[in-house]
Formats: C-alpha cells, structure tokens, sequence
C-alpha cells in the first residue's frame, strides 16, 4: 500500500485495493498461525479498510493522540481484520503480521490495547466493546472533545444482553459522537444465527431503542463510505449502520459456510484463497 | 501507664471493655463516607466523575448528581455496560467512581471488571456498597460475602476494605491519586466511628491499633471493632493481643504479617467474608511460605447466611468478638502446645 497518498481522500477504487490487501494479509496471519477467525475477518474488511483509510481522524505516528477517533472491534475474534488495517496504515511494521497468537507476539488472540500500537480499546468478551464505546462517548462529551467513536459488533454478539444495556445507554444520552456498525454476516460460531437465536427485526430493534438505523450492502465501497461519513453527521441520536455482510467474503469455499468462523486454512486451501481474494481485484 | 491502643477516638478506646460496645459508641454506614468523600475528591480533581447504576439513593450518590449533574452518569439497572463504560471513559483520561452493590459490581458485571477493567489495567475505581453480609436483613441475594475473595484473584487488582468512616474518606482520596483499578469495599449497615484523624493511611500498609506480643489478631472493615472488642477482652485474661487493620487486602502487607509472626508466633484473622480466598487465605499464603505458624481464620464457613438484623446474622454466623476469642484461645494452645513440643525436642 506504499504507492497510496493517504494524506489525501482516497477513492472508492484505491479503497478496493486496500481491501483486497487487508483480506490477503488476513488470510496469511490466519495460515501462519494455524489458527484464528477467517470468516468474520473477511466480512468486516471492506468496513475498516474504509474507516482507517478515509473515514477516522488518525495519525498512525501517534497512536496516543488524544483527539483522534477511537475505533473499537467489539467482535474482538475478528482481530485480523483489526492488525490487517493497522499494518497496512503504518502502525508498525508488516513483520509482526506473521506472529499472530504466536508467544511474544504483539498480535494477541484477541486484541489488546496495551500490545497493539493503534488498538484502542481491549476485546474479546462479547457485548462489552460496545460498552466501552458508550464510555469513550461520554468521555469525549464531557471533556469537550470533538472525536468519534466508532464500534464493530457482530450479530451473534447482539445475543449478549449487555449490547441492549449500551443501546439504551447511547440513546439516552443521545450519543450522535458514537457509530456503531453491525457486521450482520449471519453466522456464528457453531451455525447460522438463525438456528441458534434468531436475531427477529433487526433494523426496527435499534429503531425502537432509540437508534437512528442506516442499511447498507457492507461490500459495496461507495455504501460503505457513504454511510460512514452520513453517520458522523446526524446529530441528536446514535446511529448504527447495518450492514448486510457475507461470511468468508472474497473465498468461495468459505462464504456462508459456518465451519470457517474459526478455522485456519490448510496450504492448499491458503492458495486457492488468495488467488481468489486477488483475483477480485481485477 | 502508655496506652497501647493507637488511633482510636477516646471514647472508643475508653468503650472497649464494655459489654455494650456495640450500641454505646456511635456508626456511620461507609457507603455514606463514600459519597461524601466523593464530594471533596470531585472539588480536588476534575477528571473524578460517578456512576452508578440505580443505587443513588442507596449510596447518596444522588447528593453528588444535584451538585454535580454533569460529572454524574446513571446507568439503571446495568451493572455490565456500568463497568465496561467505565472503561471506555478511563481510556479518555477521566477517573470513573464506579458504583453500585458489591453483588453485581463483583459478580454479575466481573467479566468486565476483568477483561475490559484490570486486564487493560485502566484506571476505574469500583465503588461496592452492601459488601460481605453487611446488609443483614437484604438477605443471601445482597450479602455479597464472596466479593473480596473474587477481586483478589484478578492480577493487578488493589483491593481495599475499611473499618471505618474516616478511614474509608482516606481511601477514596488515595485510590483518587493511585493509578490503576481499585475496589472499595463498603458496608451498608452502620459501623462504628474508630480512628482520629492521625490515622496513617497508604494503600498496602496495615496499622497497628494495638500493641501486644501473645498473639496478633488481623482484621478488616466491619471485623476491625470486633478484633479491638476481643482483644481489650483477653487482656483482662493476662491475654496481650497485637491488633493490625488490614484494609488493604490486596497488595497484602507480607512485612507486617512476617513481622507479627516472628514477634507473637501465632495469629487470627478476622474477616466478613468467605474463609475462602480473602484476607485469611492470604495471610496463611504467606506464612505456609514463609513461616508456617498457628493460625485461626474467622470467616463465613461453606453456607449462605439469611435475613436477620446485622449484628445478629454475623453473630450466628460466627464473625463477633465471642467468636474471635474462641478461635485466640485455639491458636494460643496451639501455639504453646506446638512451644512444648520443641522443649522436648520432638519437632
């Protein structure tokens, strides 16, 4: 990604690109380690490649900057996305990207703030990086800081009650500083979401809790970025984009198939997935 | 002749020996010293804010939010995005007072309490109210008598358990300074006014309250007065006790206990708590280590409590001063028992 000006607003179609970088490194984090996330990774990557390389106010040299936006990937197993978007943006360096879940790496299992340069909130136990969201809001609001905050859930993570604790929480205090993106790829862990615990009307949920609710195709760059930066400017209520995601987007073999929520690929398969992850680029 | 008793307001040190300690001296719930220490550390530090989870009535919490509507956050009934937020606002450099029962502060929202709170280290004060059975007639549900035992399994955390009004103020401005996760340990039934305002309080260091050489008795929080009642107690037996308060649980004073075991070869330790994990499983970590002496433990045995007026539970539940002169009669025949044996040469 060196030949990209990031100091400028970067295209739709320069966006693509980082994307299919994003999944490329994602698969190979996942390969090295043998273990990790694919399918959840590889939905959410068009989301983050489209936050940090054209939405967020950041400065990768200082990760610590007090006003820049917060991001938060409350669907914390998904972490490859996470380290692929920072990697690529220059946090540190690209070596570190074969050391996922490997001992003293500073790519843990699940994200860790102290670790990570960029990472700013620690995550893994479902249902709580949305909370700390509401937390970061709060801060901002109160100290008169104009950052955003922006928090990826899962739709298996709405399962936990704690999510409808912080939806009632952002809307009573009107938290427009704060977006949540819902990756809704569809699968969890074991199955289907629906074979598991049907998630019902999803977009009038949120409605009814108070949520300003955008849908989106979460593959589509132009949505995506549309959507992002619509968000940033509704004042009033919290919004949350709901983005209608493929599990294992960019790998035929693992698209909306739930075995590859957690499984790594073989040598073969890691092959096949990024002929075809680069293949979509062209 | 010196007083052996150290920082006790006359009136109690002049009380300990009467039969009616208990409802001669005076008390002040600590989760009302919380808020109105909260009031004096809000003035100092400005990046002090309070929430609070539906209990503000409970705590006072609410006299805070009337002078301070904009530094005080009321989650409702949601103990879990409370303390992840918490986090959340820690992050932004603020010092989140967060508060609430010691039940659903420790147990319900603990996952985040150590995931988003102590494994990030951020720098949350957990404020717990009605901690061990210090709500008498609540019942089991609200007696949180696990609670000091779960925190200080957690890595990092600072665990803090005082006796009394003036030492609880003491703490919320120390844990206001110290940087990192703390968890405060509040009774929500009156306890008694002890210490004059000399006490030396620092987080981690016990106080001795009185001086003796028999044995030494280590307490904390609610337990503290009852050490003191069993101690003035024994001495009218020939019995000089060495009494520690021990608010700081975890990091424990391993040189004060080390040192009380050398100089008085045995101790009890008093605790509202489960025997379970809290301050006597601690100081028996370090002796077994250490300097594996006698010891007695007071504590809550394998059993839920029950409803009941707050002395009466804790005194059916074995934690008064009767029972803690019992368990120092135990430990000072084991002592000479174990004494004897190495007269003769058999250990």
């Amino acid at each position: 990604m060196n030949d990209l000006d990031v100091s400028k607003t970067l295209s739709v179609s320069e966006l693509k690109r980082v994307a299919v970088q994003m999944r490329k490194d994602i698969l190979y984090m996942i390969y090295e380690a043998q273990a990790g996330h694919p399918g959840g990774s590889l939905s959410a990557a068009d989301i983050l490649a489209a936050l940090y390389f054209r939405v967020m106010r950041i400065d990768p040299a200082n990760p610590q900057w007090e006003d820049r936006d917060r991001f938060i990937l409350s669907k914390g197993h998904a972490c490859p996305v996470w380290y692929a978007a920072l990697a690529n943006r220059g946090y540190y360096d690209r070596a570190h990207l074969s050391t996922l879940r490997k001992l003293n790496s500073i790519l843990q299992g699940h994200a860790d703030m102290k670790k990570t340069p960029g990472v700013d909130m620690t995550v893994g136990s479902l249902g709580q990086g949305i909370c700390a969201g509401v937390g970061m809001a709060l801060g901002a609001r109160f100290q008169k800081k104009d950052f955003h905050v922006w928090v990826v859930i899962g739709d298996g993570e709405m399962q936990e009650g704690s999510v409808w604790e912080a939806a009632m929480s952002a809307a009573k205090w009107k938290l427009d500083n704060m977006t949540v993106i819902l990756d809704l790829n569809r699968i969890q862990n074991d199955d289907f979401v629906e074979n598991t615990m049907p998630l019902g009307q999803v977009q009038e949920k949120w409605q009814a809790f108070g949520w300003n609710a955008i849908r989106i195709n979460g593959h589509n760059m132009q949505a995506v970025v549309d959507a992002l930066e619509e968000a940033a400017t509704i004042k009033g209520f919290p919004t949350i984009i709901i983005a209608d995601t493929v599990k294992g987007k960019g790998v035929s073999f693992m698209e909306n198939v739930p075995a590859w929520h957690g499984s790594a690929p073989n040598a073969e398969q890691y092959e096949q997935a990024i002929r075809e992850v680069t293949g979509a680029a062209a | 002749m010196k007083s052996r008793y150290h920082f006790l307001l006359p009136e109690v040190e002049a009380a300990l020996a009467s039969p009616n300690f208990f409802t001669a001296v005076k008390k002040h719930a600590t989760r009302y010293s919380y808020s109105e220490s909260l009031m004096e550390v809000a003035e100092i530090n400005p990046k002090v804010v309070v929430l609070d989870v539906d209990v503000g009535k409970s705590l006072k919490t609410n006299e805070f939010a009337k002078k301070y509507p904009h530094r005080s956050f009321n989650f409702g009934i949601a103990e879990q995005n409370m303390m992840a937020s918490a986090a959340g606002m820690a992050t932004t450099g603020l010092i989140p007072f967060a508060s609430g029962y010691a039940m659903f502060l420790s147990m319900r929202a603990l996952d985040q309490v150590r995931n988003s709170v102590h494994y990030p280290h951020l720098n949350v004060k957990i404020a717990a109210s009605h901690s061990g059975i210090t709500p008498g007639p609540d019942g089991v549900t609200h007696q949180a008598q696990e609670d000091l035992s779960i925190i200080r399994t957690i890595a990092g955390s600072c665990v803090i358990a005082p006796a009394d009004h003036v030492t609880t103020k003491m703490a919320v401005h120390a844990m206001t300074e110290y940087d990192g996760p703390v968890y405060l340990s509040l009774t929500r039934d009156p306890v008694p006014f002890l210490y004059t305002p000399d006490y030396p309080f620092e987080i981690g260091r016990m106080v001795t309250l009185r001086e003796g050489n028999d044995l030494t008795i280590i307490a904390n929080r609610d337990l503290v007065a009852h050490a003191l009642v069993a101690a003035a107690q024994l001495s009218g037996q020939g019995i000089e006790v060495r009494v520690l308060d021990c608010h700081t649980i975890k990091p424990l004073d391993e040189e004060a206990v080390l040192k009380a075991a050398r100089e008085t070869g045995c101790i009890v330790t008093a605790e509202n708590n489960v025997i379970f994990g809290g301050l006597g499983s601690a100081v028996a970590e370090l002796l077994v280590e250490n300097d594996p002496i006698p010891m007695q433990r007071i504590g809550v045995r394998d059993t839920f409590a029950e409803s009941g007026p707050y002395y009466e539970v804790i005194d059916k539940y074995g934690l008064t001063y009767p029972h803690i002169i019992q368990a120092a009669q135990k430990v000072l025949d084991r002592k000479y028992a174990f004494k004897n044996q190495m007269a003769k040469g058999e250990v």
